[in-house]
């Protein structure tokens, strides 16, 4: 082993940097044959780090910072009383458990900041500009929204950081995605994500960081933002970020957990120097215009198998693919039926997707059967106030719980075998809803015009005739 | 964590791209404790169909047991963080994965576990995939401190992270190793929390 050097390094020892390159500059705790350990802002449990506490337990180790560690049930809370099993009560309960003992504040059932990991946790103000921000789920990716560094790690990787606070790894390259021009009207940050898998491929960013950048970024709201950096982690991505600006401060200010009085006023002047310097290399450029995105679905069951919603199958689409989709190659996307619909997940669980799900639905009522789990009881609580929550009851939607529910097939919310689901959810692979369930990934309102129509249909068409009428 | 030095037994091609790490582990399985294993688990809805019957068109179910060595193509072990993927691979015998590329986080749990990932060119790989297509069970060794892999008669030399081929060498575990460095991580909090007081989250209400 090569002898360590501590600290990092001055900025008139280096020339122009990306924005992740300073985050990880001012974290790097010391350097060793090629590997920087990183010091760890925040940690973010839930029910699937039982792993890393038994090992912490095996070993008899402390938590090192139960300050900067918090945890919530999401992945096996229950959206209906009705679907909790032995599973779900016994995995929440251990978390509850493991917290307490760690003293760790956990957000468990009952609790009103309990939601999906990658949605309570920015409620409460805990995600911030220039913080590294882990936890064991890939989804992480999502923090980045706010130019955080942030990653999703294994099990291992959460007991060394609950140990010491601190992570080795290898220097990652950083790739910037520019997105120019402004989105169409009835396209999301979704559509955007998935238009840029389609590009680069769901390997095209493996082990990178990306940096989105470009005035279409700018534009988003930091809900848009949070669906962007999320499904960064689909283009294989390590993680995703945009520059913190107004649209960021605005959200944060104020939130309980957040920075207030001169301490905002210091952390604000830090995080306006968060953007890449003139003249920073990049280890790989994208450049995409948001003009051309359209309402973008997935046919297959990996992200990057994915079309505009007036677009077709492609005629060399694999056959695996398509065997288990049940799906030929050639086929439109607008008119596939769907057997049922999902709108939730860490993806577009967010008040916005809601309201902009509703604005389909009202009016109308279902032909499937649709499911909605928002991503917060938080968010549950605005959308209840502002007569959202109604607007879904009325059309015949089950008003859920909040939680990951059928975006992972573990908390007793499946699509039945066969079963053709129209979902906001991040992951279209085989079994994800459920065993032999086949997951078509679209927008919040897209899905809203799948449960409405009973086929993939365009929302933009729906949207449109409510503004005739 | 055992020291590797050299493996030995069977290799076998999984020829799919993209296996992400809800097929090697189907989430419904992931609150079973480590200690109760997870190798019947692992590919369970590849290998068996819903009456539990093993599917003969899956082409590890051509081996008696899994194996040593696992040739699949591009991106591997993409998808959720799950570290039970590299449990389940573990457990149902495969001590090695060969692909043209791996996901970030499968990698790194690989890492921690002692399942090496060897990444081999391409065209390396598609000749590979052929190969064991014909032949399910090829003898395959590979060697970490020549950094070596052979498969039949073949051989591929490969990379590997000097720091993780260091520990997987020795068996050591990470976190005892970063332990040592308390001290130094004392002193760059000292530092990072003086000057930015406010990165410690408020207390709610």
């Amino acid at each position: 082993m090569t002898a360590s050097q501590t600290g990092p390094q001055t900025d008139t020892q280096i020339g122009p940097r990306t924005a992740i390159a300073k985050i990880w500059d001012r974290h790097r705790v010391l350097t060793q044959d090629g590997s920087d350990l990183l010091y760890i802002d925040r940690h973010y449990l839930h029910e699937g780090s039982h792993h890393a506490f038994a090992r912490l337990r095996e070993t008899g180790r402390e938590l090192r910072h139960p300050e900067l560690t918090f945890g919530v049930a999401d992945h096996y809370a229950p959206s209906s009383p009705l679907r909790a099993t032995e599973t779900t009560a016994t995995m929440i309960d251990r978390l509850k458990r493991n917290a307490s003992d760690f003293g760790i504040d956990s957000f468990g059932i009952g609790d009103p900041r309990r939601g999906i990991v990658h949605v309570a946790m920015p409620e409460q103000g805990l995600t911030l500009p220039g913080v590294t921000v882990v936890c064991g789920d890939s989804h992480t990716a999502t923090h980045g929204a706010f130019g955080a560094f942030a990653f999703g790690i294994g099990a291992s990787e959460v007991a060394h950081v609950m140990a010491t606070q601190t992570l080795w790894q290898k220097p990652v390259p950083v790739m910037r995605i520019r997105v120019t021009g402004r989105l169409p009207a009835g396209t999301t940050s979704k559509d955007l994500a998935l238009a840029i898998i389609w590009k680069i491929g769901t390997g095209g960013a493996t082990g990178h960081a990306v940096e989105y950048d470009g005035e279409a970024i700018a534009a988003l709201s930091m809900e848009e933002r949070m669906t962007l950096c999320n499904m960064t982690i689909e283009m294989g991505a390590r993680s995703g970020f945009v520059p913190p600006d107004e649209t960021t401060f605005d959200w944060l200010k104020g939130r309980p957990m957040a920075p207030a009085g001169a301490e905002w006023d210091a952390a604000v002047a830090e995080w306006r120097e968060l953007t890449a310097d003139p003249g920073a290399v990049y280890d790989r450029e994208v450049d995409l215009d948001a003009a051309e995105v359209a309402p973008m679905v997935t046919w297959g069951t990996s992200p990057e198998q994915v079309a505009p919603v007036d677009g077709a199958i492609p005629a060399d689409a694999n056959g695996d693919s398509l065997g288990y989709m049940g799906l030929e190659a050639g086929a439109p996307i607008t008119g596939i039926t769907v057997d049922r619909a999902f709108i939730g997940s860490c993806t577009n669980g967010r008040l916005s997707d809601l309201k902009a799900a509703a604005a389909v639905l009202a009016g109308r009522s279902l032909a499937v059967p649709l499911l909605v789990s928002p991503g917060s009881d938080d968010v549950a609580r605005q959308a209840e106030e502002l007569g959202i929550a109604d607007i879904f009851r009325a059309a015949g939607a089950e008003w859920g719980a909040s939680g990951c529910s059928l975006c992972v097939g573990m908390n007793g919310d499946l699509v039945a075998s066969g079963e053709r689901c129209a979902s906001t959810s991040n992951r279209n692979f085989r079994g994800r809803q459920g065993p032999g369930a086949r997951t078509h990934l679209m927008s919040p309102q897209m899905v809203a015009a799948a449960a409405v129509t009973g086929r993939i249909s365009d929302a933009r068409a729906l949207l449109a005739e409510e503004t005739k009428a | 964590m055992k020291p590797i030095k050299t493996l030995a037994g069977p290799a076998a091609a999984l020829p799919f791209a993209n296996v992400d790490t809800d097929q090697i582990i189907p989430a419904r399985f992931m609150s079973r404790s480590r200690a109760d294993g997870y190798g019947d688990q692992c590919f369970h809805d590849m290998r068996f169909d819903q009456d539990g019957a093993a599917r003969a068109g899956f082409p590890l179910n051509a081996l008696p047991e899994g194996p040593t060595v696992l040739v699949a193509d591009d991106n591997f072990g993409c998808g959720s963080s799950r570290e039970a993927a590299v449990y389940a691979l573990l457990d149902y015998g495969v001590s090695a994965v060969i692909a043209p590329s791996f996901a970030d986080i499968f990698r790194s749990n690989s890492g921690k576990n002692g399942l090496l990932t060897i990444a081999l060119p391409p065209a390396t790989v598609q000749a590979l995939l052929a190969k064991l297509a014909e032949a399910p069970g090829t003898p395959a060794q590979v060697d970490l401190p020549a950094q070596r892999v052979t498969i039949g008669n073949e051989a591929f030399d490969f990379e590997i992270d000097p720091r993780l081929k260091h520990r997987l060498e020795n068996g050591l575990d990470d976190l005892s190793a970063t332990l040592q460095d308390a001290d130094q991580i004392e002193a760059f909090e000292a530092s990072y929390f003086g000057a930015r007081p406010w990165i410690r989250p408020r207390k709610a209400g």
